[in-house]
């Protein structure tokens, strides 16, 4: 006779295989299989017709880190994150302490920050053209009252990477802003009477007592901005399309160029192999740092 | 001055800021709809007084076959949300009720994906997508997003706070592991269900890169494609026109949004905190 608990524990294995097979194979075939072929294509010389493909080990890297575009487009996807991440953070506590507050016109408030958000970033940049647009521009016309000259806001390299920041801030600091708005909800009002008591101001609350318990908040955020300095790339393609010369051009775009305009595949995979490397280890810090106990309760 | 009037004045000040910076937030909004319903001379002139104007919307609605991308647009959304349904169900089921050996470490494989976007993905993904023979297609933009692995973590959340006796009396009565699934957990999760699908289809209405690479002719091409085609400079179509045509696209989930308001936020809500 067999063990009844081994049967069962048998049969609860064969149900949650079964289960996950659906969406496994899914994952599989659209995320694990490409991130290795991924890695095995970076070690592939490009094909032509002459010349079959060829492993080359890390070749494709080597010319990557000769090609002076790749470090500028790196330079460039840094100071990107490094300008949207720390503002649109603070924008979104700004934007959720005042929604929060006891202010007239509240829900008009909330409505206006959050509406960016379920824009498309195409049509975002649709609408920030008509800001930027030299001559016309809105921004032109409010310079001209001041009697400054026109600028082509997207179409110079010291300011094209700076207007292109400002839209992403706009549309993903609303976004963040209804996190910071949940995580405020949470906080005892008896807290803010006791400070009120104690005598203390609007900033040392805020600065005391406001600030560290939003701290798992602004940790969540600041994975998801992370991610995001990735991800939002889409108002390139109507803004700037990365010009010029390159000025305002980010990774995953370069991607997209190399591998579907200059059908340059290897160079392509090496540089998604980069980002993949990278999106990993801010993986990691996040599991074995950030949120270990949330995970895995 | 007393503390009582600097107080109020501070109020009031800030007030003031925060109406300010709302007014500035949807300020290229306000524009665009100016815009759309002005000729482009009297929109960049700001003039005030101008008459008001269907015509960029007939140039920009003869322009495009704008019908066809709505559509696809809304075939995308579904098709990939019912794909989601299924499969993060199953999987979220799997992972929040069934003890089975293996599960943490493909729980953690699943959790990867939460970074390996599908976005950074987008050159094997089209080569796997040719292979497959569903480049141009509805299922090509959509099958990529279908096992989610933030649906399957949200499936798993939600249905790991269901009761357990809710669990065994279904069992007790005779049903099945299936059974189960469909009679109490699905019904349990219903706001899950519903603040996932707003999250999902704001994400696919707007999404853009992959659809791009994924389709060729304008019969696959959905609407954040099309108005990128359209409103592409190379093509000198003028502002008013670009206006009225970005807000036909944004129209739908705009007015879905001003409806469901609340809904909306609650659902980003809900969904970024499990």
């Amino acid at each position: 006779m067999q063990d009844p608990i081994a049967i069962e524990r048998r049969r609860n294995t064969i149900n949650g295989w079964l289960l996950l097979t659906p969406a496994l194979i899914m994952l599989t075939t659209f995320a694990f299989l490409p991130t290795i072929a991924t890695f095995w294509q970076s070690l592939f010389s490009r094909g032509t017709r002459r010349r079959p493909t060829e492993f080359v080990e890390l070749e494709n890297y080597r010319a990557l880190f000769d090609d002076p575009t790749f470090w500028l487009v790196v330079t460039n996807n840094l100071f990107y994150a490094g300008i949207t991440i720390p503002v649109s953070i603070l924008v979104a506590l700004t934007m959720a302490l005042w929604a929060n507050s006891k202010i007239p016109a509240r829900s008009f408030i909330r409505s206006a920050y959050f509406t960016p958000t379920i824009l498309p970033m195409i049509a975002a940049a649709n609408l920030w053209l008509f800001f930027y647009t030299p001559g016309f521009g809105v921004l032109d016309q409010i310079g001209a009252l001041f009697g400054l000259p026109s600028t082509n806001w997207l179409g110079q390299p010291e300011t094209a990477l700076w207007a292109v920041c400002i839209v992403t801030i706009w549309k993903e600091a609303g976004f963040f802003m209804i996190f910071y708005l949940a995580a405020l909800q949470t906080i005892p009002p008896d807290l803010k009477e006791a400070a009120d008591i104690e005598g203390a101001g609007w900033w040392s609350y805020t600065g005391r007592i406001v600030l560290p318990l939003l701290m798992p908040t602004t940790l969540f955020i600041l994975v998801n901005a992370m991610i995001n300095s990735v991800k939002l790339i889409d108002h390139l393609f109507i803004l700037t399309k990365g010009g010029p010369s390159d000025a305002s051009k980010l990774l995953l775009y370069y991607i997209w160029e190399s591998a579907f305009a200059f059908f340059d595949a290897p160079a392509a995979a090496a540089m998604t192999v980069l980002v993949l490397i990278a999106l990993g280890a801010l993986a990691a810090a996040q599991f074995l740092v950030i949120d270990r106990r949330t995970h895995y309760r | 001055m007393s503390a009582m009037t600097t107080a109020r004045l501070a109020a009031w000040l800030e007030a003031a800021l925060a109406i300010a910076l709302a007014i500035v937030w949807i300020s290229p909004l306000i524009f665009a709809f100016w815009a759309a319903f002005h000729t482009s001379s009297d929109a960049v002139n700001f003039k005030l007084d101008a008459t008001w104007t269907l015509e960029n919307f007939r140039t920009a609605w003869n322009g495009a076959p704008w019908l066809t991308y709505f559509l696809n647009s809304f075939l995308l959304v579904t098709s990939v949300l019912i794909g989601q349904f299924v499969l993060c169900t199953l999987a979220g089921f799997a992972f929040a009720q069934v003890e089975f050996r293996g599960k943490d470490v493909i729980f953690i494989l699943v959790l990867l994906q939460l970074f390996i976007l599908p976005e950074v993905l987008i050159v094997e993904n089209y080569v796997v997508a040719s292979e497959l023979g569903i480049v141009d297609s509805i299922l090509g933009m959509g099958a990529p997003y279908m096992a989610s692995a933030f649906g399957i973590f949200l499936m798993r959340q939600t249905f790991k706070s269901v009761p357990k006796e809710l669990d065994d009396a279904a069992r007790v009565e005779g049903c099945g592991l299936l059974g189960v699934l469909w009679r109490v957990y699905v019904p349990a999760a219903r706001p899950t269900y519903i603040a996932y699908a707003l999250v999902s289809v704001s994400t696919h209405w707007n999404n853009f890169l992959w659809p791009l690479i994924v389709t060729n002719t304008d019969a696959a091409r959905p609407i954040t494609v099309g108005l990128s085609i359209f409103a592409a400079p190379e093509n000198g179509v003028d502002i008013s026109v670009i206006s009225a045509a970005t807000v036909m696209a944004i129209a739908p989930l705009l007015v879905l949004f001003l409806v469901f308001q609340r809904q909306f936020v609650q659902a980003f809500l809900q969904a970024g905190i499990k």
